[in-house]
């Protein structure tokens, strides 16, 4: 297994200049818009090494996640990581949201094994190890998932494999999502739009059967996944806040992820939150230690995600 | 209470742990008390029997569960709730003292250890699980609270807190917390980071953050995710909302032993092959049975070279399949018996005989060192055959009892700590086992932190500009070094009387091995 030569990143890197890192661009408004306009450059793209054996794989942090997924499914394996068509694995990472299945498969920021990564300084440095358990050290990868790439560029990563579901299933039907998500053991997603609740099965076919058959007592039958085209914008809120939010809400005007707290809206539910001082300050010691000219990303940390008013 | 056994074995003749409580304080303690501002200042924070200096407690709190016994307390303190905890820290930083947390002082790597006479907060008596709030899947609580009472308390609520070290009888949250622990169920559940949604700290300086919070996508950098595992270093823990798990409405637990460790190593990468990811899958080898046998009688073969016990859950079609995959795959690899407990009896006495494992080792040698590395699961055969290489070569007797399913070596070297020269051979055999570890592309530490056992060994993994960006977070939470000094990175002179016992040690041992006067295993 030989390590992806980043030389060439390194040297794009380089100097006093403020940079910005791009993948897929498919969420690019996450974080808000850089501060300064910025010269962009790109992380190495490729598989490095894939050991299903090892529920491992090495790559470029510019790979597509359309690559990295069609590599592993000739395996029968997958990663807990979704995105839209052109989403980098850098990029996934970097901006740390979950995708709709996270109830099952869990969170990004637990996929992230190791990471390589360029500081403004142009220093390389390792974080994390290339095991699936490991708690050497401070751990550096859960602080650059989410991180917007403002603490250093993500280069090359070793990720977290998955089985594939032996079978999918989405069912929907009007019903209230409580006692459809109450109903199932780990059901991969429960979404609702207000009239409708839809719901993402997976594992083994007869165990889904079997969940789609208590459904089909609630009123569920098989169906298409729900259009989120149309929602541009996500929120997220404990999972209790955006139920009572929710049922406020226009019918068909959102698309709640029912027990995790994410909801997909049209335009916004909520308001900027600054960051309370003590967390503010231990951030921007972080940062400055990292990047203390600002260089990377500016801007985007500073901004505050969306929280919702009540 | 296998964790608290091997503490109190550890301890040797000091078994007053409980009963120092109680105790009536010695007349000298009110002269130290007038001698130390700090002491005064603790005493009116807290309550005077909340702040101990005397010799019986400086003894008991200088020591963990590892076998570092280089570190001394300065004064103890036992904060009853936050605002006592934050008292605790914040007059330490006033008075420019170090301060050290502790839960049940189970930790392996020293990572309580205390250096240079701190203030060690020990935070066992705040143990109130504070609310379960299933409508968003977590609950606060107390980082005093008991691993397997946290999980004991939820059990009518059908859910419970995934992490599952050995300890579990005795470690806490916070310490779970502090050493991002792991245990055999961690397999297919994560350990503990994956199951703390925030936290609420009291920062070295006595600010409280709240780290993370009940929404899924929080604002700013993940600090709740490094806080998580960074071993006392960035500040204590006063609130911690776990995330709660639904239990599984099926569990099976299969034994399969094997002729050979090779055919049990192969059975593991095999499950994996075929897409399933079991709940847990541990391996035993034949002296760890022949121990835990003799202590529990759980029915283990003691006639074989290894044995995995593999615990499946889910919905119960998936259980039933993977139980047929699992078994299908043992045979293919020359299982010589595979057997599915019949009943949830035969369940729980096959995982007692598993977790009691370090208490049945006490029944060869008075003292064991336990060890924790990581290595790719495709390469156990070939480490585990060097493990037991370096155990003959030091002449030293090793029992292996780990978490297969993700490589998690387990290494138990057993001895009698006074036979002259042991810990030499022991603490070598240790090194070779972690650089054998190293080399087969694995890395220092799953479980079990890195505390002062393994300081030194972080540049074998890490490079010195790694390093730094580790010391740079450290330093964002803790600019002025006084949260658990001298633990995690390789900082050398910041423990200056463990380095002068370290010297002592080596003199006394009269080596003159160049890596173990760079102090390398301190």
């Amino acid at each position: 297994v030989t390590a992806l030569d980043l030389a060439e990143f390194v040297d794009e890197t380089r100097g006093a200049d403020p940079i910005t890192c791009a993948g897929g661009r498919t969420q690019w408004h996450v974080g808000g818009e850089l501060s300064t306009p910025c010269r962009v450059v790109r992380p190495p793209a490729g598989i490095v090494s894939y050991e299903p054996a090892e529920m491992t794989v090495r790559l470029g942090a510019g790979t597509s996640l359309d690559e990295l997924h069609h590599t592993l499914a000739g395996a029968g394996q997958t990663t807990a990581l979704e995105g839209a068509p052109g989403a980098t694995v850098g990029g996934v990472l970097a901006v740390g949201h979950d995708g709709v299945r996270t109830r099952r498969v869990g969170r990004v920021r637990d996929v992230l094994l190791q990471a390589r990564v360029v500081l403004a300084d142009g220093r390389v440095i390792t974080a994390g190890g290339p095991t699936v358990k490991n708690v050497t050290g401070f751990d550096l990868c859960r602080v650059l998932v989410g991180s917007l790439g403002a603490l250093g560029f993500v280069g090359e990563v070793i990720v977290r494999t998955r089985p594939l579901p032996r079978a999918t299933r989405w069912l929907a039907g009007v019903a209230d999502p409580l006692p459809v998500a109450e109903a199932l053991y780990r059901p991969a997603a429960v979404l609702w739009d207000g009239i409708t609740t839809w719901v993402l099965l997976e594992g083994y076919e007869r165990d889904v059967e079997a969940q789609a058959s208590v459904l089909a007592a609630l009123g569920l039958a098989a169906a298409a996944p729900p259009d989120m085209s149309r929602f541009a914008v996500r929120s997220s809120l404990s999972p209790t806040d955006l139920l009572a939010h929710a049922r406020r809400a226009a019918p068909g005007s959102f698309l709640a992820e029912v027990g995790v707290g994410v909801v997909h809206t049209a335009s916004s539910w909520g308001r900027h939150d600054a960051l309370a001082p003590s967390v503010a300050r231990l951030q921007q010691r972080i940062k400055t230690a990292f990047d203390p000219t600002n260089r990377l990303n500016p801007g985007r940390l500073d901004s505050t995600s969306v929280g919702v008013t009540s | 209470v296998t964790g608290l056994r091997s503490f109190d074995a550890r301890l040797g003749g000091v078994r007053m742990r409980h009963g120092a409580r109680h105790r009536s304080r010695p007349r000298g303690e009110a002269e130290r008390e007038r001698a130390d501002p700090l002491v005064v200042a603790l005493c009116a924070a807290l309550a005077p029997d909340r702040v101990r200096t005397g010799p019986v407690d400086i003894t008991l709190y200088s020591r963990d569960a590892s076998v570092i016994d280089e570190g001394h307390a300065g004064i103890v303190c036992f904060p009853l709730d936050a605002t006592e905890l934050r008292s605790c820290v914040r007059l330490s930083a006033e008075h420019g003292r170090a301060f050290v947390a502790r839960g049940a002082g189970t930790g392996l790597a020293g990572g309580a250890v205390p250096c240079g006479d701190p203030v060690v907060i020990v935070t066992s008596r705040m143990n109130q699980v504070l609310e379960v709030d299933l409508a968003n899947g977590i609950a606060w609580v107390e980082p005093g609270v008991v691993n397997l009472d946290l999980t004991r308390h939820l059990a009518p609520y059908g859910v419970h807190f995934a992490p599952d070290p050995s300890s579990q009888q005795s470690c806490t949250i916070g310490g779970n917390v502090a050493n991002n622990s792991g245990g055999p169920h961690c397999l297919a559940y994560g350990v503990t980071s994956a199951h703390v949604v925030a936290l609420e700290v009291v920062l070295p300086d006595g600010s409280l953050a709240l780290l993370g919070d009940l929404r899924p996508d929080p604002d700013g950098l993940d600090l709740r995710g490094l806080f998580v595992g960074s071993e006392g270093t960035m500040g204590i823990a006063s609130r911690i909302a776990v995330r709660l798990t639904t239990n599984p409405p099926a569990v099976r637990t299969i034994l399969a032993a094997f002729s050979t460790v090779a055919d049990a190593a192969a059975t593991v990468s095999g499950i994996i092959a075929e897409g399933v990811v079991p709940a847990a899958i541990e391996m035993m080898d034949a002296p760890i049975v022949a121990a835990v046998e003799a202590y529990v009688h759980a029915g283990y073969p003691t006639d074989a070279a290894a044995v995995l016990l593999v615990e499946v859950d889910g919905l119960p079609d998936g259980v039933a399949e993977e139980c047929r995959l699992i078994e299908e795959v043992a045979r293919r690899h020359d299982a010589r018996s595979v057997r599915v407990a019949a009943d949830e009896t035969e369940r729980l006495l096959l995982w007692k005989g598993r977790k009691t494992a370090f208490g049945a080792v006490a029944r060869l040698k008075p003292n064991y060192y336990l060890h924790d590395t990581v290595i790719p699961r495709t390469r156990l055969v070939e480490v585990l055959t060097r493990v037991y290489e370096i155990a003959e070569e030091h002449d030293l007797l090793v029992l292996n009892v780990f978490h297969a399913g993700d490589g998690n070596l387990h290494p138990l070297l057993v001895y009698d700590a006074r036979e002259p020269g042991i810990m030499a051979r022991v603490h070598h055999a240790g090194a070779a086992i972690v650089a054998a570890s190293l080399a087969a592309g694995g890395v220092l530490s799953g479980e079990h932190g890195i505390g002062l056992e393994k300081r030194e060994f972080m540049r074998w993994q890490f490079t010195d500009d790694d390093l730094w960006a580790q010391d740079a977070v450290r330093r964002a939470f803790d600019p002025d070094n006084i949260a658990n000094p001298g633990k995690v990175l390789p900082t050398g002179a910041s423990c200056a009387d463990m380095v002068h016992l370290a010297a002592a040690e080596r003199a006394r041992v009269g080596s003159n091995d160049p890596a173990m006067a760079d102090g390398m295993w301190l």
